[in-house]
């Protein structure tokens, strides 16, 4: 009997039955998915297992530590999660792919080498991408296909970094890095790439609103989160990640300010969410890395939770834009609560799960003097309540009245969402359940007094300035135009320049190559030496003096005016006597030699 | 059919509401001066209510910023990339 398999080939190999089994089997065989790969992971030894041979390199499927398995943990949970959130659609397609794509990213986070990692990381990219076409719009459609391009670009920077990397030092294994030389760089920006990092992070905001409603929810929580376990395994204190993940963070919540489409807001606040996550890896101290990974723990579930309410406005009312929606919560209570459940989880805010996560890289970037970075960090807490706590709830559920009367959506959406809640007050009651998984050594003590109360200030008078300002916060029907323009605008400057200038052009040398020249040749080849005449002539022209220019011109003139003329008046008779003469001796000599 | 939920359209609701929401802003200022605190890290942390003004600022900073730039920069009609 098998005591464990990697998490990942469960999903994995487990997706290709899916679409074999029909109805209430099939239902009950995907959850079933999830429920293995706990039980797997429960039962993994520690250190390295699971070895397979490719090509004469070793793979190490299952690298076995506490930080591997903290990602292991809550990714098994969310697909959990996901999977009783989805289980209501009929075809097989978004199920295999969200399957491949939970596998992958549980590949990813066992993997111990680097070819299992790149191989599990293209999975993703690929499989994830269905998510999105399964919508099935053409927004989808465009969207699905810059976010399958940019990714395969950052897989490709990965790709090379890695072939160097192995070329340079010989080991294929996956670990510590040193943050110098191309190879690490090339390996870094594949990572950023995943990680949302600006200016790569255009893809996530642009792709993730256009996805399904389900898929969606899958894709809140495993790429962004896979490359935070990267960063955190190869470039944990590269001092470069802190301001990233400082930008980054502000970033996302100036850009959420600006998105009409609630599910774009929330994919900003993934961005800015993230940022706190790389900033926490930059850092680098045992604090800042176990915040890291408890962040990324809290942030699956209330993110997932928060992509599940949204969708399932989006699932039952068929809009997403504050500026259509608005008064839900009439008919909608139980979504807003468990939805606002999310809000507050992800605002940080006492009893609930931010609040004992997020707060340690905070306190991880104050106790290093970094005053830039935390001052940057605080204030981003205040824009994340403010809009994903306040004025997507505020504008979708209250309001004016939309009109819009839609029922609660189906009971397997409210079960998966009523799990994800309970475990976000859970984890923000009862800390010391997500710090025991932790993998570091380091104490925090979230449940302060000056921590609370401080907390509660920021977030209350947050809350006083959003009703301030309220009448200038409605959604506003525009879109916002991020580093995505580069590659969508760049991309429709690129088709023009091919269609016009560069058309142009090969239309001219069209010409050039099969008119001009070949009219020219056959010109010169009815009188070559009166064509050569001219020419000669014509140069003549060019460096004779004055005097003689006049005399030239007019016999240029008059050579052009009798061309071609007739060839054999001016070939004498006597050199092709002469030549035949020349033939018939060479041939007398050959015959008799 | 059952009554659909109105709690939020009543103006009696709203002022209760309101009144619960300043009484929780002014407690959490007055809390500040009777909390013992066991780490400071910032200077202005010993300034008790700072936070409350932190958070105003902040909250009115990212609406005025991001809606500047949105408005002189980075918005487009709907139909940009269309």
């Amino acid at each position: 009997m098998i005591d464990w398999l990697p998490p990942g080939l469960i999903f994995i190999f487990g997706a290709l039955f899916i679409p074999l089994v029909k109805g209430r089997i099939r239902q009950a065989y995907i959850l079933l998915l999830p429920v293995l790969a706990g039980l797997s992971l429960l039962n993994m030894p520690d250190g390295n297992g699971c070895y397979l041979n490719l090509l004469g390199y070793e793979l190490i499927l299952a690298r076995v530590d506490k930080l591997s398995m903290v990602f292991g943990y809550v990714f098994v949970v969310m697909a959990f999660i996901g999977f009783i959130y989805s289980i209501h659609l009929k075809k097989s397609g978004q199920h295999v792919a969200a399957a491949l794509y939970i596998g992958s990213a549980l590949g990813v986070t066992f993997a111990g080498d680097f070819i299992t990692l790149f191989i599990f990381w293209e999975i993703m990219a690929l499989s994830s991408t269905y998510l999105i076409w399964a919508r099935k719009t053409k927004a989808s459609h465009n969207a699905g296909f810059r976010y399958l391009l940019v990714h395969l670009l950052g897989g490709l920077s990965l790709l090379v970094g890695i072939i160097m990397y192995v070329a340079e030092t010989g080991s294929t294994a996956f670990n510590l890095m040193e943050l110098s030389g191309p190879a690490a760089y090339l390996i870094l920006i594949g990572f950023l790439l995943n990680a949302a990092v600006p200016p790569f992070s255009a893809w996530l905001s642009d792709a993730y609103p256009e996805a399904t409603v389900t898929g969606a929810v899958f894709l809140s929580a495993f790429t962004t989160k896979t490359a935070v376990y990267v960063l955190i395994r190869a470039f944990p204190g590269a001092e470069i990640l802190i301001w990233l993940g400082a930008i980054m963070a502000f970033y996302g919540v100036i850009f959420a300010v600006l998105a009409n489409d609630i599910r774009r807001l929330l994919a900003y606040h993934i961005i800015s969410q993230v940022g706190y996550m790389v900033a926490g890896v930059g850092i680098g101290t045992a604090l800042a890395l176990n915040g890291t990974a408890a962040h990324a723990f809290s942030h699956i579930l209330y993110k997932g939770l928060l992509f599940m309410g949204a969708g399932a406005v989006l699932y039952m009312t068929g809009k997403s834009k504050l500026t259509e929606l608005g008064g839900l919560y009439k008919t909608m209570p139980i979504t807003l609560t468990l939805y606002m459940i999310g809000g507050l989880s992800i605002s940080a805010f006492p009893l609930f799960s931010g609040f004992v996560s997020k707060s340690m890289i905070v306190t991880a970037a104050a106790e290093e003097h970094l005053t830039i970075v935390w001052v940057l960090l605080s204030v981003s807490s205040a824009g994340t309540f403010l809009h994903t706590g306040l004025k997507l709830p505020y504008f979708t559920f209250f309001a004016k009245d939309s009109g819009i009367r839609v029922k609660e959506p189906p009971v397997n959406m409210l079960i998966a969402m009523a799990i994800a809640a309970f475990l976000c007050i859970l984890i923000g009651v009862y800390p010391s359940v997500l710090y025991n998984l932790l993998p570091f050594a380091a104490s925090y003590l979230p449940y302060t007094a000056e921590h609370v109360v401080w907390t509660l200030q920021i977030l209350l008078f947050t809350a006083l300035g959003f009703f301030m300002l309220l009448k200038y916060l409605g959604g506003e029907s525009y879109i916002t135009i991020d580093t995505d323009w580069f590659y969508r605008k760049g991309a429709r400057a690129f088709m023009w320049f091919i269609s016009n200038p560069m058309a142009q052009l090969g239309a001219r040398l069209n010409k050039i190559a099969f008119d001009i020249i070949p009219s020219f040749l056959m010109r010169a080849s009815k009188n070559p030496a009166a064509f050569m005449k001219i020419a000669s002539d014509t140069v003549l022209l060019r460096f004779s003096g004055p005097g003689k220019k006049a005399q030239i011109e007019r016999r240029i003139q008059r050579e052009k005016e009798i061309y071609p003329g007739d060839i054999i008046k001016h070939s004498p008779i006597g050199s092709t006597v002469l030549w035949i003469t020349l033939f018939l001796l060479a041939y007398l000599l050959v015959y008799y030699l | 059919m059952k009554k659909e939920m109105d709690f939020f359209d009543k103006p009696k609701n709203i002022r209760l509401l309101k009144i619960l929401f300043y009484i929780s802003l002014a407690l959490t200022v007055i809390v500040d001066f009777f909390i013992t605190r066991t780490y400071i890290h910032f200077p202005w942390e010993n300034i008790p209510g700072f936070y409350a003004l932190f958070g105003l600022v902040a909250c009115i900073l990212i609406v005025v910023l991001a809606k500047t730039l949105g408005h002189q920069w980075l918005m487009r009609k709907e139909d940009y990339y269309d």
